[in-house]
């Protein structure tokens, strides 16, 4: 069992402040990513969970026990560092086998593990190497397979995958998924990429300015943006944004149409739609009353799909079409939201409506 | 003018010195050594040397003295190099006390430690005035080689551990963090991370420090010379005895390629022994 709790950990370096106060569970077995811009502190929260940084303040618990105290080789983890840190005068192989001599395994475990660990990262047929004469990715592969090695209660992974091309990326992507599935290990991953954190995660950990944002499931995070920068930031093309002023009884005028959203006391207040959840009408079958029309100004054909990016009431406005759709730029672009996929924001907190 | 002959270019009289000044004597003192005055090869004054009987004890006591002290410093510049770096503030100053030593020339730091040792020196006043003896003890006389020998030995690790300080130091600095953060998630203790990460990376500073000690005590000499007299003949006090008062500089060219035959010995086994295999970095 190793459950990990952070509570109101702070940390800051001089007058910056790093972290701001962060509570997160992550429940046995997890598989927790931590997403967020660079610089946002994720690599500084998970170093506190490794112990290799002390906060400011706050607790670490893990497993039941409060770690704060505890050095990084008491606490039952294996990190994977954004740099690697993959010993230059060791062998690919006794890279790996590092923290299992510490454990003092025997020759025979030591070698299964190696093998299996190689082999799953495909750098088998490197292990007499020094890392020296290994690319970033190849190195990153052994920093990755070191730590599975050891087969920890906690992994903490900072980028792991970040150096690797697309191809194998997607690839290591699922092998890994798999493996700590099998294992009993609870995970706290750390990336900044948000395809990757979305296809490996349990739950994602949002992280802006060193605050976690929002803590949920993959598709939580992205049909429900607890907050405006969480819509902005998650989403390729990001969620639309316009302004709304209120008509009274709950109605607000987006763009010249009323659309039914919350009955709040607000005035003004934010309207989000992601780019797929908009239908379009042609120009003769939709009422301009509930149909907006906006301009379009780039066509970007992606070939799944055909990105129109328009203006709208001088509002920008990403509209995902039809691949075959036969429109050109400078058309008009008649559309509506699907209406329980609006959401909707308070400019004043950017926090979500509920 | 930028091109490839340029570095050799500049090289050059450095080059030329050091034929002129270095390998122009060596030339004549394996001349002297080898070749009789009528211009024969011979192999009498080597005979000379090795049969004089104060040739064997000069060559152990020379080999022991660096035997005794050379692991010694080293060990010891480690312990100090760790606690060193380990140091937040103050580590510059503590570096700047330690090195003092270094300022002092070898004669001098001998002379520093007769005062302690020689028969009216501090040790036998403070013991005195202490009670714990009645007379003063004659640390350093001829039948007492065995306290000349450890006052060789403190002297010597006194004057020259500083200058294995300073290099381990500077290859201690230059070892990322990252490795030791590494090993210790990876379950490292504090002694695991100095054997296993700081020792291997340290490497080529070891192999710097550990030639240029044991080089500089196979030519042990004043420190000898102000403790021991003549009491502990060691190589180089050989050498100085057979040019200068036995006037016989080709049995003294037999001892100089003697003592650098040694040295080229030790530094290959040093080389060889602190290597680092093909492929690695440290
Ligand atoms: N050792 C440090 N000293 C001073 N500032 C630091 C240190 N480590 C990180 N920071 C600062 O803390 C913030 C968060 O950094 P980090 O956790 O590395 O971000 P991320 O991993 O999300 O890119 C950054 O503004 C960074 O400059
Ligand atoms: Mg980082």
């Amino acid at each position: 069992m190793a459950e990990i709790n952070i509570k109101q950990v702070a940390k800051q370096f001089g007058g910056t402040h790093a972290l701001h106060s962060i509570d997160l569970t992550i429940a046995d077995q997890e598989f927790l990513v931590l997403l967020g811009a660079s610089g946002c502190g994720k690599t500084t929260l998970l170093r506190i969970v490794a112990g290799l940084e002390t906060a400011t303040s706050g607790e670490v618990w893990i497993g039941g026990h409060r770690v704060d105290k505890l050095a990084p080789r008491d606490r039952g983890i294996a990190m994977v560092f954004q740099n690697y840190a993959v010993f230059p005068h060791l062998t690919v192989y006794e890279n790996i086998a590092f923290g299992l001599r510490m454990a003092k395994l025997p020759q025979a475990e030591v070698d299964k593990r190696v093998n299996r660990t190689a082999d799953l990262m495909h750098i088998e047929n490197l292990l007499s190497r020094y890392s020296g004469q290994l690319s970033g990715g190849q190195r990153q592969r052994v920093a990755v397979a070191r730590a599975l090695a050891t087969e920890p209660a906690v992994l903490l992974m900072d980028e792991p995958l970040s150096n690797l091309d697309a191809l194998l990326r997607m690839e290591m992507r699922a092998e890994l998924k798999t493996v700590l599935a099998e294992s009993k290990t609870t995970t706290i991953y750390v990336t900044h990429d948000q395809v990757e954190a979305m296809s490996m995660a349990d739950r994602i950990a949002i992280v802006n300015e060193g605050r976690i944002v929002q803590a949920a499931s993959a598709v939580e995070v992205y049909r429900n943006p607890a907050e405006h920068f969480v819509g902005s930031f998650i989403g390729n093309p990001p969620m639309n944004f316009l302004d709304a002023t209120a008509l009274g009884d709950g109605w607000w005028d987006v763009a010249g149409t009323r659309i039914k959203g919350p009955s709040v006391k607000q005035n003004k207040l934010q309207f989000g739609i992601r780019p797929e959840d908009i239908s379009v009408h042609s120009p003769k079958t939709s009422n301009p009353q509930d149909s907006p029309s906006a301009t379009i100004r780039v066509l970007e054909p992606l070939g799944s799909h055909l990105l129109a990016s328009c203006k709208v009431d001088n509002q920008m406005l990403r509209v995902v079409l039809d691949s075959d759709a036969s429109v050109k730029a400078g058309d008009p672009l008649h559309w509506s939201p699907v209406a329980d996929r609006i959401r909707w924001f308070d400019p004043a907190t950017a926090l979500a409506i509920l | 003018m930028y091109s490839r002959k340029l570095p050799y270019l500049l090289l050059l009289p450095s080059a030329l010195f050091l034929c002129v000044f270095f390998l122009y004597p060596f030339v004549l003192v394996a001349w002297q050594a080898f070749v009789t005055d009528t211009g024969e090869l011979t192999s009498e004054y080597f005979m000379e040397m090795a049969t004089h009987w104060k040739f064997n004890t000069a060559l152990i006591n020379t080999l022991l003295l660096a035997l005794a002290v050379v692991p010694f410093q080293i060990v010891l510049a480690l312990y100090m190099a760790t606690l060193v770096n380990g140091m937040k503030r103050g580590r510059d100053l503590i570096l700047y006390i330690w090195t003092i030593p270094l300022g002092i020339s070898d004669l001098a730091a001998g002379i520093i430690w007769l005062a302690i040792f020689e028969q009216t020196g501090f040790l036998n006043s403070f013991m005195q005035s202490l009670g714990f003896i009645e007379e003063p003890i004659g640390f350093l006389g001829y039948q007492n080689k065995g306290t000349i020998f450890v006052a060789i030995m403190l002297a010597e690790i006194w004057r020259a551990t500083a200058i294995v300080l300073v290099i381990l130091v500077a290859g201690m600095g230059l070892i990322p963090k990252e490795y030791y953060e590494a090993a210790e998630v990876f379950g490292a203790s504090r002694w695991k991370q100095f054997t296993r990460i700081t020792l291997p990376m340290l490497k080529p500073s070891l192999q710097t420090a550990m030639i240029l000690r044991v080089i500089l005590a196979f030519e042990v000499f004043a420190v000898v010379v102000a403790l021991g007299g003549t009491n502990l003949p060691v190589l180089m006090g050989e050498i100085y005895t057979w040019q200068y008062d036995l006037r016989d500089s080709s049995v003294a060219a037999a001892y100089a390629l003697v003592v650098l035959a040694i040295s080229i010995g030790f530094t290959l086994l040093i080389m060889w022994g602190l290597r680092t295999p093909k492929g690695a970095r440290v």
